[in-house]
């Protein structure tokens, strides 16, 4: 009778624990609250199923468990009742699957007017680039990464020469606009993912990937890793900021172009320190956090 | 992955067809008895051993389309520059022929009970893979001392990796080819003996086939054929 | 593989006896043995030793992430290493070792009544390969830079680069040439284990009455038969990639400010690689799995399967489906966006056979006689926690929900409770429920419903909530969770309750050892058929089986495996090999 007592609790407790668990999503920031309705939606119709299958069987411990002199029946198979429950699982998983691939096919339709913007990912820090006054990124090559170019653009592309840098720093956005996220990794894999904004996608050394979405309140939002992507893995962390369209503008303003940042010190005043001086310095915090944690 | 599927398919199409006679649809609860009327259902009249080196052939042709498949998938990317085949990999095909070919001869010859020429057969099949195998390696030789490296272009590292695993394979069927003529020699029952000559051509007659089909693929005939096909379809 | 025993030919439905190997001496008897039954002790033995390796280092990550900064041991570098030997371990070494080579080798002949495996020399030969396999695993984590700490899922470039550990030590190197080992060895059992069920067969024993524990290994063993090859090619390719600097999977790549050689390959390749084998890996887990707790099932509930031909064509269904689904562990990949719906339909089509399966079980125990037995308590169980496992398993297969959901502890969670907890516990009961025949004697039943009970609400306890904190967002393979803005104070909580119920899980599978080694001297005697079971391994005229498994004459089969409590039938049970038909009228009123 144990069993039929805990086969009960643990729906009751199951069902309990997710409507009552502090557990839960982050609040969400982007336009994909249809990924979350699909969720929501999988949450009914598989958490009715486990009930279901579950009770079923408490039911069946407790009203056919062995008693003397019990024999049980003798049923080999029954196809009508088989081929009910095929045709209602077969409903189910049409109801949990055309609302995803309806919200999927949307995921990989990239609005037009979205601006593209960049995030190139090496271990373990992240940086951005924004299109210029072109509104075109110039092209890019991981052979073309030197001490002076951490970001690999293309020098010779003229397409490239007004793009703005942010080279292991903040990264803004301006509230409402549909961003497309191209991805770009220099070194291993690595998975640009901010919670808040639901959307993820792997990034891949050698080629582009991509995906979008429109942020649609103000704040800051932490940038996670979600590849495994070496020991420094867990501390790769970074910042984005939704901003109102004014007060992205005034920090667009303050960025710096390649152009600039490639362009021979001429003034050598502190704040054009060149990229590769931010990015080593930064990775020799990583380092040094990771070194510590090791002793 | 379209090879390995497609080679999938061909396996479970053998698979489905012998499940279609083996009475899937029947209910058992209500057959009691022997069975013996359902002659069929039991073992198959192939010797075990038979049986056996087919499923391992199976998961042989596995692994080389599986091979075969990164290849097409590395091939598409922009680094691909394909190397030219030595001249000699026709030589070493016509000698794998041979060795088949002799391989066969030792079968029929087995059948008949002829043991002088089931020797004969063994012993050429023998020599030429051997042979076959001295020419690839002349052929890895002739593609180093050109300059093409293992490492230098995805395109070579194909071609050693692909014709090592080959080699490797061949290399095993020697194995239980000596086994054989070592039987054929120290006079081993007639019918033992046919039988493992029987395997030993199943195995090398297969091999021959992967042969024949890596070399279309690393000579790029294959992926001509297919973009054909391709444009035939579209 | 020319060199196997050839069998000589028999006409169909005749079975000759069949050249059986008779060990010499204790040596033969014993280590080199070529019995299946003393094979798959050996395997179940070192697979269990390796297992227990594998717990522990589930415990160091646990003690990392309950209790962060602690443990000052547990470095990164460390921690990686853990999770990704106690992932290679549990899924390969342990998991398809035990299921194939463990209960294969002892249930396949003696359910098909066969005297030993077809190709016995292989078979033993496939034991010791696995073995080297096992120690070259374990050489790993006394290497110069320690055992890789990749992943599971070794992905490149990081599993051959400086940044992760072992990656440009010895541990990549020995992890891939183990593996490369394990299916060359398991290619030689399996090959026998196929072959076994297709030509060993015992008079009467046609494909519609093989229990189901056969049914689901045979169907594994094929599959495994044709994915492996897919580990073993990308292994190979990756082990070049390392040693002598090709780029199959290296693309051009910047490594701390420093231009590496390679040169154009494609990390999305191995993925493909990788997951063609992957996914059906999860099968040849879960399938053996299916077949052991339908007949745990049939026989605790004194009742037929339910839908017995339903099952056998789900188990052939889910086998065919599973190579056509694998790409959907790599929806974020950044592969072409549009193989997203194909491979999310063909993943929840599969959802309908394994839903199929798990009705039938519950409707065998619907008018049964319900033993509550230790065997039985376990495949409850395993119903429980795999339709939990399962049904998650449509959050992440339905591509979009994937999106927020996948490397989050959401996944975590999902396929440790599917293919971690629900197998085990099936291995747990298949245990229970066919150790008396291995020793002849029966393990503890008070120990046994101690273990039980902590096995299963601890892990459902460990599981369960884990899905919630990866709703949350919180990533999985992290080493530390500080820093994060979207980790709470209670998340923390959680999470050291977490790790308290793993390691009551793990203290909890010390007992179940101690009653494995305790009623080998001190169990119940068994006799010949505790659970008074149908199949052909309870009506052996000695317990345990002896050489040749069924003395001077082969069984001959008249029945199905199923026939419990037959109308008519004085006993609730008709062993397979009884003549006769005791039930008047057959089809149920």
């Amino acid at each position: 009778m144990a069993v039929v007592l805990v086969l009960v609790l643990i729906v009751v407790g199951s069902v309990l624990f997710h409507f009552l668990s502090p557990w839960w999503w982050t609040p969400i920031a982007s336009n994909w609250d249809y990924i979350d309705h699909t969720i929501i939606i999988s949450f009914w119709i598989t958490g009715i199923v486990f009930a279901a299958v579950v009770l079923f069987m408490a039911y069946c411990v407790f009203r056919f468990r062995h008693r003397e002199g019990n024999r049980a029946a003798y049923e080999p198979e029954n196809k009508r009742l088989e081929w009910w429950l095929m045709v209602v699982t077969a409903a189910g998983v049409t109801a949990l699957l055309v609302p995803g691939l309806f919200v999927w096919s949307r995921f990989v339709t990239v609005p037009s007017d979205a601006t593209e913007i960049e995030v190139v990912a090496q271990q373990w820090q992240w940086s951005f680039r924004l299109p210029g006054k072109d509104g075109k990124l110039g092209t890019s090559d991981t052979r073309d990464v030197t001490a002076d170019n951490p970001l690999g653009v293309a020098p010779k592309d003229p397409n490239g020469q007004d793009d703005v840098l942010v080279e292991a720093a903040d990264l803004h956005l301006p509230v409402g606009k549909p961003v497309k996220v191209l991805l770009r990794s220099i070194d291993v894999l690595h998975d640009f993912y901010i919670p808040e904004f639901r959307a993820k996608m792997d990034m891949i050394p050698g080629s582009v990937t991509y995906f979008w979405f429109t942020p649609i309140r103000t704040g800051t939002f932490q940038v996670l890793c979600a590849e495994l992507c070496g020991q420094g893995h867990p501390l790769m962390h970074g910042v984005v900021m939704v901003d109102t369209e004014q007060d992205y503008l005034a920090w667009l303003g303050q960025q710096q172009t390649f152009a600039q940042l490639s362009a021979p010190q001429q003034s050598g005043s502190a704040n054009s320190l060149p990229g590769e001086a931010i990015a080593s310095n930064l990775g020799v915090a990583a380092n040094s956090k990771l070194s510590r944690s090791a002793q | 992955m379209s090879v390995i599927l497609v080679f999938l398919l061909v396996v479970a199409g053998f698979a489905g067809w012998w499940l279609s006679h083996q009475r899937l649809t029947a209910k058992p609860w209500l057959e009691q008895g022997l069975a013996e009327e359902f002659v069929g259902l039991g073992r198959s009249a192939l010797p075990t051993a038979k049986i056996g080196l087919g499923v391992f052939l199976a998961v042989v042709g596995c692994l080389f389309s599986l091979f075969v498949s990164a290849y097409f998938m590395r091939m598409g990317l922009s680094d691909w520059r394909p190397l030219p085949l030595p001249r000699l990999l026709w030589l070493n095909t016509g000698v794998l022929v041979l060795s088949s070919v002799a391989l066969q001869c030792a079968v029929v010859a087995a059948r008949r009970g002829q043991m002088d020429m089931v020797r004969l057969g063994l012993a050429t099949a023998g020599l030429t893979a051997l042979a076959f195998l001295a020419g690839q390696l002349v052929a890895w030789r002739q593609l180093t001392e050109d300059g093409y490296l293992l490492a230098s272009n995805p395109a070579n590292s194909f071609f050693y990796l692909i014709t090592a695993m080959h080699g490797l394979h061949i290399l095993g069927g020697l194995v239980g080819l000596g086994r054989t003529s070592a039987g054929a020699w120290n006079g081993a029952r007639p019918e033992r003996l046919r039988l493992s000559v029987e395997l030993c051509a199943m195995y090398w007659h297969f091999l021959l086939f992967v042969w024949l089909c890596i070399f279309a693929v690393l000579a790029g005939w294959a992926a001509t054929f297919v973009s054909i096909c391709q444009r035939l379809l579209t | 593989m020319v060199d196997v025993t050839p069998a000589d030919a028999v006409p169909p439905a005749e079975v000759g006896e069949m050249e059986l190997y008779h060990p010499h001496s204790w040596w033969t008897k014993y280590v080199f043995s070529q019995d299946a039954k003393v094979i798959a002790v050996q395997y179940s033995a070192t697979a269990t030793a390796i297992g227990l390796v594998a717990l522990v280092l589930s415990w160091l990550m646990r003690l990392q992430l309950g209790f962060p900064g602690t443990f000052d041991f547990i470095t990164p570098e460390a921690y990686y290493q853990f999770i990704t030997m106690h992932g290679m371990i549990m899924v390969i070494y342990l998991l398809t070792a035990l299921f194939l080579g463990g209960f294969g080798n002892y249930l396949i002949p003696l359910m098909v009544g066969a005297r030993d495996m077809v190709f016995p020399y292989v078979n033993m030969l496939s034991y010791w390969i696995y073995l080297l396999a096992v120690l070259v695993l374990v050489s790993s984590f006394f290497a110069p830079g320690g055992p890789t700490g990749a992943g599971w899922t070794l992905y490149p470039p990081q599993a051959i680069m400086t940044g992760t550990p072992g990656g440009q030590d010895w541990g990549i190197i020995l992890m891939l040439s183990s593996l490369i080992l394990f299916i060359i060895g398991f290619t030689m059992g399996g090959l026998n284990y196929v072959v076994t069920v297709l030509q060993g067969r015992t008079r009467g024993m046609t494909l519609m009455r093989l229990p189901l524990t056969v049914w689901g290994i045979f169907t594994a063993t094929v599959m495994a038969l044709l994915a492996f090859p897919a580990l073993f090619v990308a292994c190979v390719m990756m082990l070049l990639d390392r040693v002598l600097g090709t780029s199959f999977f290296m693309p051009a790549i910047v490594e701390m400010g420093e231009q590496l050689q390679h040169n154009g390959g494609s990390p999305i390749l191995f993925q493909h690689l990788f997951w063609f084998f992957g996914h059906p890996e999860v099968y040849i887990v879960a399938l053996p799995a299916f077949g052991i707790v339908s007949d745990l099932i049939s026989t605790h509930a004194r009742k037929n399967i339910f839908g017995y031909r339903m099952m056998v064509w789900a188990i052939i269904a889910i086998g065919a489906l599973s190579f056509v689904v694998w790409a959907h562990h790599m929806y974020v990949s950044g592969m072409h966006p549009y193989f997203g719906f194909f491979f999310a339909t063909t993943t929840l089509i599969i959802a309908i056979p394994t839903a199929i399966k798990v009705y039938n079980w519950v409707l065998t125990l619907w008018r049964g006689d319900i033993h509550l037995t230790v065997p039985m308590l376990f495949a409850l169980a395993f119903i429980v926690t795999f339709v939990n496992g399962g049904l998650t398993g449509l959050f992440l297969g339905n591509v979009v929900v994937d999106v927020p959901l996948s490397d989050t502890m959401f996944v975590v969670a999902h396929f440790h409770m599917v293919m971690g907890v629900a197998p085990i516990l099936v291995i747990f009961g298949a245990i229970y429920h066919w150790y008396p025949k291995v020793t002849g004697r029966m393990l503890n039943e008070a120990l046994g419903k101690f273990h039980f009970w902590v096995t299963f609400l601890g892990a459902y306890l460990i599981f369960f909530p884990m899905h919630y904190l990866g709703l949350m967002g919180i990533p999985r393979r992290y080493a530390e969770l500080t820093d994060m803005t979207i980790m709470t104070e209670s998340a923390r909580h959680l999470n050291s309750f977490i790790s308290i119920m793993a390691f009551v899980v793990g203290f909890a599978q010390l007992v179940f050892l101690f009653n494995l080694i305790w009623s080998i001297r001190h169990g119940r005697e068994a006799g010949g058929n505790p659970w008074r079971a149908t199949t052909l391994e309870w009506q052996t005229p000695q317990t345990p089986p002896a050489h040749g498994n069924f003395g001077k004459e082969l069984p001959i089969v008249y029945r199905w495996a199923y026939d419990y409590s037959v109308p008519g039938a004085k006993e609730d049970f008709i062993p397979q090999n009884v003549p006769g038909d005791f039930a008047p009228s057959r089809e149920p009123a």
